[in-house]
């Protein structure tokens, strides 16, 4: 008989970091391996420590940059990102203050290092596979792509962990999410993500931790992991986990904080015990063909509201419920669409490449890919933003920012941008925007504004069109 | 943290499912560093026209609905973002409790920290309340955390779940870091025996 449980994926990261097992009505202690702050959520709990006279209880696990209400216009004469908004720039001074009272590692704004919190964890190496870690923001599940357990946590939570580096959790359920088959030219993970969540539903994974499996899966780069994991928390799951393989060691290895000599191999060797035992068991399982996924588009307001590229807006008198009926008709008169339209063909004002869904360099390489050579449509403000200072040089150094800039398109600085629309940079009320960032929620691009959310070949495509337009057929031209 | 033990108070409906933490508190007011000012921002681009005069027909701004302790919402309350601005957002506007049949799980967790109760139930008790609270504006209940109950207006009792750490945190007025605090030698003890394969400081 076999004496040894099999275990999930998530199992095995979970149970390695009880300081104490929870039981009925009382959650478990869980230890976190590395903490990511920015000056959004953190300074409330910064509050909470100076209160008490708490020390943060270990800064050589705890990371700082400065992402969200940063703006990304170019820098002035002296080599600084101007910041115009004082209640923005009064902020990042309280982070600055933080870091430095606390002893934290700040990437400050415009540094080398700095960037999105989610694109710099990986990019350092810091997000290796087995690891807890957390921030204070939902899109923490990205991390979950090299087989961590990630999530976002609120800023009472973010002060447990500045003062205890420990949370208290209730375990949560598993679901597999499986991805048979292989994707077709001009399909992406970006489509794999949209295409889960318009299945499920933005409640469906509430309560869930996802283990994301299959062979499109394993085909996919650590950067499409990224992009799945990312957006978990829009199908209502805190955390997206994809098993460590090859890809994920490749993609770790060489980085400032990788493991380097014999503890590489130590850890490598510890890495590939992780994936999920075969025989174990999820408490929830939900299956997709990639081969039957074409590019999908957001038509509503909420990331659920998602559908292939080429079909029709669906119509509220045939939904499910009269509640379901009520949301679908709010959200067809808020993005002024009418049921049964198609929206290919529907004219954009703007195009954002960008966000910690969609801003590194592998993604800014596929939408270089469909405009290099070309001019975005007149009329049309088309921003790319990378996701960090590095994604930026790197693109640079590949002359992908002369591709974007001589395409007509803004290269800016690196940051959240458009995505949470707290830094300057929004869309105008009634403004139609292709944005490859993860919400479409009313007014999240700026009060006002409607949100197609859609892979950046989408983004591309549409941003040389000047109307959402299918990749597919860019790719072919591309091929042909 | 004050105490949370029972309380009666009138309900006001927004009956939309999967309302948004943006919704609750937009982006643009999260450039704060404490958590003043925020209840005046609740429900900002709902309540609002473009120059900041109030939607006559927003639910909030009715005189009617004025001093509503509870908030009834649709299905999956407090999706999206993790900010706690959200709970920090709907106290400042006086609320207590907010009603779902249920709520996404980060904004649960928030909730719960801030003392702003979560009370689950299920689909026709939900569609019987926010029918009353539409009805009639002065509909008021009772929530008793102690025996993890809601009484509607007819006298019915509903009960609702909540875990019992987080009931004894709030019956006690106590916030849960104290207990983390606490906990230090074995916080110590796990350290001890797991080293750590990354540090920032080298």
């Amino acid at each position: 008989m076999n004496q040894v449980r099999l275990q999930t994926l998530f199992e095995k990261v979970w149970n390695k970091h009880l300081v104490q097992p929870g039981s009925e009505g009382m959650p478990a202690v869980l230890y976190i391996d590395l903490h990511l702050v920015h000056e959004v959520t953190s300074p409330q709990a910064f509050t909470v420590l100076r209160e008490r006279g708490i020390k943060v209880r270990r800064p050589d696990r705890t990371l700082a940059t400065m992402d969200h209400s940063t703006p990304t216009t170019p820098r002035g004469l002296d080599g600084l990102i101007p910041v115009t908004d004082m209640q923005a720039a009064a902020q990042l001074d309280v982070m600055r203050k933080n870091a430095a009272d606390f002893g934290l590692e700040l990437y400050d704004l415009g540094t080398i290092n700095q960037g999105i919190v989610h694109v710099i964890g990986p990019e350092q190496g810091l997000t290796q596979p087995g690891m807890t870690i957390v921030c204070g923001d939902s899109h923490t599940s990205t991390h979950g792509a090299f087989g961590a357990l990630a999530f976002g946590i609120g800023t009472s939570e973010v002060s447990h962990v500045l003062a205890t580096q420990c949370l208290l959790q209730y375990r949560p359920k598993t679901m597999a999410v499986r991805v048979n088959g292989v994707l077709h030219p001009g399909v992406t993970a970006k489509d794999i993500i949209l295409a889960i969540i318009a299945k499920i539903g933005i409640g469906g994974g509430t309560g869930y931790v996802f283990e994301y499996m299959g062979e499109a899966l394993r085909r996919l780069s650590m950067e499409g992991r990224m992009t799945i994991c990312n957006m978990s928390i829009e199908g209502g799951a805190r955390a997206g986990m994809v098993a460590p393989d090859d890809t994920t060691f490749e993609y770790i290895a060489g980085r400032p904080y990788a493991p380097t000599g014999a503890d590489w191999d130590r850890a490598v060797a510890e890495w590939r015990t992780l994936p999920t035992d075969d025989g174990a068991t999820f408490d929830n399982e939900v299956v997709l063909n990639a081969d039957e996924l074409v590019p999908m588009i957001t038509y509503g307001t909420n990331p659920g509201m998602g559908m292939a590229i080429n079909a029709t807006v669906p119509d509220p008198d045939r939904a499910s419920d009269v509640s379901a009926k009520m949301a679908l008709d709010k959200a067809l008169k808020y993005m002024d669409l009418q049921p049964g339209q198609s929206l290919l063909g529907k004219a954009v004002d703007v195009v954002f490449i960008g966000s910690c869904t969609n801003s590194r360099i592998g993604d800014l390489r596929e939408a270089a890919k469909i405009m290099r050579g070309r001019k975005v449509a007149d009329g049309v403000r088309v921003m790319v933003v990378p996701g960090s200072q590095k994604v930026k040089a790197q693109a640079e150094a590949e002359g992908l920012d002369r591709v974007f800039k001589e395409a007509g398109a803004e290269w800016r600085e690196a940051g959240c941008s458009m995505c949470i629309a707290m830094n300057g940079d929004q869309l105008a009320p009634g403004q139609y925007a292709v944005s490859t960032s993860n919400r479409n929620f009313e007014g999240r691009q700026g009060k006002g504004g409607r949100t197609f959310l859609a892979s950046p070949l989408t983004a591309a495509a549409t941003a040389i069109y000047g109307v959402i337009s299918d990749p597919r057929l860019e790719i072919e031209v591309e091929r042909a | 943290m004050s105490q949370v033990t029972n309380f009666a108070g009138k309900i006001v409906a927004i009956p939309n499912n999967d309302i948004d933490t943006d919704q609750i508190i937009p982006a643009r007011y999260l450039k704060v560093t404490d958590k003043a000012g925020l209840g005046a921002a609740c429900f900002s681009d709902w309540r609002y026209n473009a120059d900041g005069t109030p939607k006559a027909d927003f639910v909030l701004n009715q005189p009617e609905h004025q001093g509503a302790a509870v908030l009834i919402g649709g299905h999956n309350f407090g999706c999206g973002s993790s900010r706690e601005h959200a709970p920090w957002a709907l106290i400042g506007a006086g609320f207590q409790a907010v009603i779902s049949t249920y709520f996404a799980d980060i904004f649960r967790n928030n909730s719960l920290k801030n003392g702003l109760l979560p009370v689950q139930v299920d689909e026709e008790t939900h569609r019987q309340l926010i029918s009353l609270a539409q009805e009639d504006p002065q509909t008021r209940v009772t929530v008793d955390l102690v025996t993890q109950t809601l009484t509607l207006p007819d006298g019915r009792q509903v009960t609702f779940p909540i875990d019992a750490f987080s009931k004894e945190c709030l019956l006690k007025g106590v916030d849960q870091l104290g207990f983390l605090i606490d906990l230090d030698p074995a916080i110590v003890a796990y350290e001890n025996d797991h080293a750590a394969r990354v540090s920032l400081h080298g």
